[in-house]
């Protein structure tokens, strides 16, 4: 009764349109990602003219007053406080070997938050920040630690917190691996899914602002700056991972396994595109 | 281990707005887990802020206060420097408190 | 976190609690009697029968043994649609005078009686927190001044529930 995906269709050709089609057609022979990224942000700073480009990292608290009042208030005091400290420490805290999470990551890890995902030619893949902080947990001889949220949530959490402003960096070397992750992830963002048949885009593009069912939905613009969050629903924190299995499982899809390769190029993806917009990280959401 | 407390009082002059945020449950009694029993009720029942020996705030808590409570109020007095005592005893008997420095 | 683990963390935690608080009993307990066993005499205070009763009404009465007036004197801040029913913010505020306690109730909540704070002489009467709703229902404010009760009340909009379930 509430989901008001209003003229759902025709919406939806105009976002295919915009995105999908014009660009998907040409995708294969002609990737253009730059050009991907001041379509994508043009879009939303037309349909949200009042919107500051960097408001839409605050999703959506940007498009509602009613919610905006509510963020701030809890933004006096806010609930990712104490992941906020239990990261600090974690992120400090010596492996048994004697290292630490700052030998792992450039700058110390203070500040780089901005810099994931990138493409690592070495590896031949996209490394998400959730991915280089297991991966340095387990060089270290440690246990990595579950995906979604607690530790992972924790850590990301503080290390976004360093990061606070600094305008998201995603670069894309000259590598066609690299490009072929990026528009994998593309692909990836508005290939419908699930029992309902929706995609990212249905949602996060065609219908930022708008209710499902009692939600208002957030931006793709910027949705990841503010990772990861604390989420009112869920009552407590949850990383990227959390997010897009989470959202897999509202479309009623099965979800991937976390920080599987499609959900990696799809944060490239994602990530690229709000390049310019500051980091916000960790966030409170409803 | 870290506190469960987390306070911040600021002093405007003649008066100090206090905000604290309480890590707890707050389990209300009514909610289901995974398995589909009954999680048992487990809430703060009273909060008491303390400044100069005096009590200058006492919240008494039911299960409906959100998980990790927050709370925010304003007393006359308290100079920068000044320490406020806050602490908490829940329906189990488990309590935390903590010394903040008013700033 | 502490408290996501049931069983053996929590017991851990309890017990080193409570001989923390058996310590600062110790150190407090010489400087002023009646006051450092807050801990300990909290629960003596707590109006525990007042947080157990169904509706507004009575939950009123089990409080405070009387009934409460409508006032424009007593403000309430509270959003028309709470974002997530497990945390509305409400705030309470007064310009009355002489004001001894301030307590919120949520009507459709399985126990109305949500919070109650005492403010002593020299507290301003004025308090925010955050409270979870059931479903859309009236919020009571009621301030108690010059040993009268007064309130304020407002419906909020709760779309999701925040009681979990």
């Amino acid at each position: 009764m509430r989901l008001t995906f209003r003229s759902a269709a025709a919406g939806l050709i105009l976002a295919t349109l915009t995105f999908g089609g014009a660009q998907m057609s040409h995708a294969a022979d002609n990737p253009n990602p730059p050009a991907d990224l001041k379509a994508f942000q043009k879009y939303f700073t037309d349909k949200f003219p009042k919107v500051k480009l960097e408001d839409f990292v605050n999703g959506p608290y940007s498009m509602d007053e009613g919610l905006y009042k509510q963020w701030k208030e809890k933004e006096e005091f806010p609930p990712y406080e104490f992941a906020l400290d239990a990261g600090k420490e974690l992120f400090n805290k010596p492996f048994k070997n004697g290292k630490s999470f700052a030998d792992c990551f450039p700058n110390k890890g203070i500040g780089v938050r901005q810099n994931y995902p990138y493409f690592d030619e070495k590896q031949g893949k996209v490394v998400t920040l959730e991915l280089a902080v297991n991966q340095c947990l387990e060089s270290n001889g440690e246990k990595p630690f579950s995906y979604t949220k607690d530790d992972m949530a924790s850590v990301t959490a503080y290390m976004a917190f360093t990061s606070r402003g600094k305008p998201f960096d995603i670069k894309i070397p000259n590598d066609p691996r690299a490009l072929a992750a990026y528009e994998n992830g593309k692909r990836y963002f508005y290939t419908r899914r699930g029992q309902l048949n929706f995609s990212c885009a249905t949602c996060h593009v065609q219908s930022p602002g708008d209710h499902i069912r009692a939600e208002v939905l957030a931006p793709a613009l910027g949705i990841l700056n503010a990772m990861p969050i604390y989420r009112s629903e869920w009552g407590g924190m949850g990383t990227i991972s959390r997010r897009f299995t989470s959202c897999n499982s509202q479309v009623r899809a099965v979800p991937l396994k976390p920080q599987d390769d499609e959900y990696r190029d799809l944060e490239y993806y994602l990530s690229y595109v709000s390049n310019g917009l500051p980091i916000s990280g960790p966030g409170a959401r409803p | 281990m870290a506190s469960t407390i987390r306070v911040r009082a600021t002093s405007s002059g003649d008066t100090t707005e206090v905000q604290a945020l309480i890590q707890h449950p707050m389990d209300s009694g009514f909610v289901k887990n995974a398995a589909g029993a009954l999680i048992p009720p487990h809430f703060i029942q009273q909060v008491t802020f303390e400044h100069g020996g005096k009590p200058v705030f006492v919240a008494d808590w039911g299960p409906a206060v959100s998980k990790d409570p927050y709370v925010k109020f304003s007393f006359k007095g308290g100079k920068k420097g000044d320490e406020l005592k806050i602490s908490w005893v829940d329906n189990k008997g488990v309590s935390d408190s903590s010394t903040a420095k008013i700033q | 976190m502490t408290y996501s683990i049931p069983g053996s963390v929590d017991e851990t935690r309890r017990l080193i609690l409570k001989g923390a608080a058996v310590v600062a009993l110790a150190g407090l307990g010489g400087i002023r009697f009646g006051l450092a066993p807050a801990l300990a005499a909290a629960n003596d205070k707590y109006p525990e029968a007042a947080f157990k009763v169904k509706g507004t009404d009575d939950a009123i009465k089990a409080l405070y043994g009387k009934t409460a007036e409508k006032s424009d004197k007593v403000k309430m801040d509270a959003p028309e649609i709470a974002e997530n029913g497990a945390v509305v913010p409400i705030a309470v505020t007064t310009t009355l005078a002489d004001v001894t306690s301030i307590s919120i109730l949520v009507a459709e909540n399985p126990n109305a009686l949500a919070a109650s704070y005492t403010i002593p002489a020299g507290t301003m009467p004025s308090v925010a927190n955050r409270l979870k709703m059931a479903k859309t229902s009236n919020v009571i404010a009621i301030v108690e001044a010059g040993g009268k009760l007064y309130s304020a009340s407002k419906e909020v909009k709760v779309t999701v529930g925040g009681c979990g379930g």
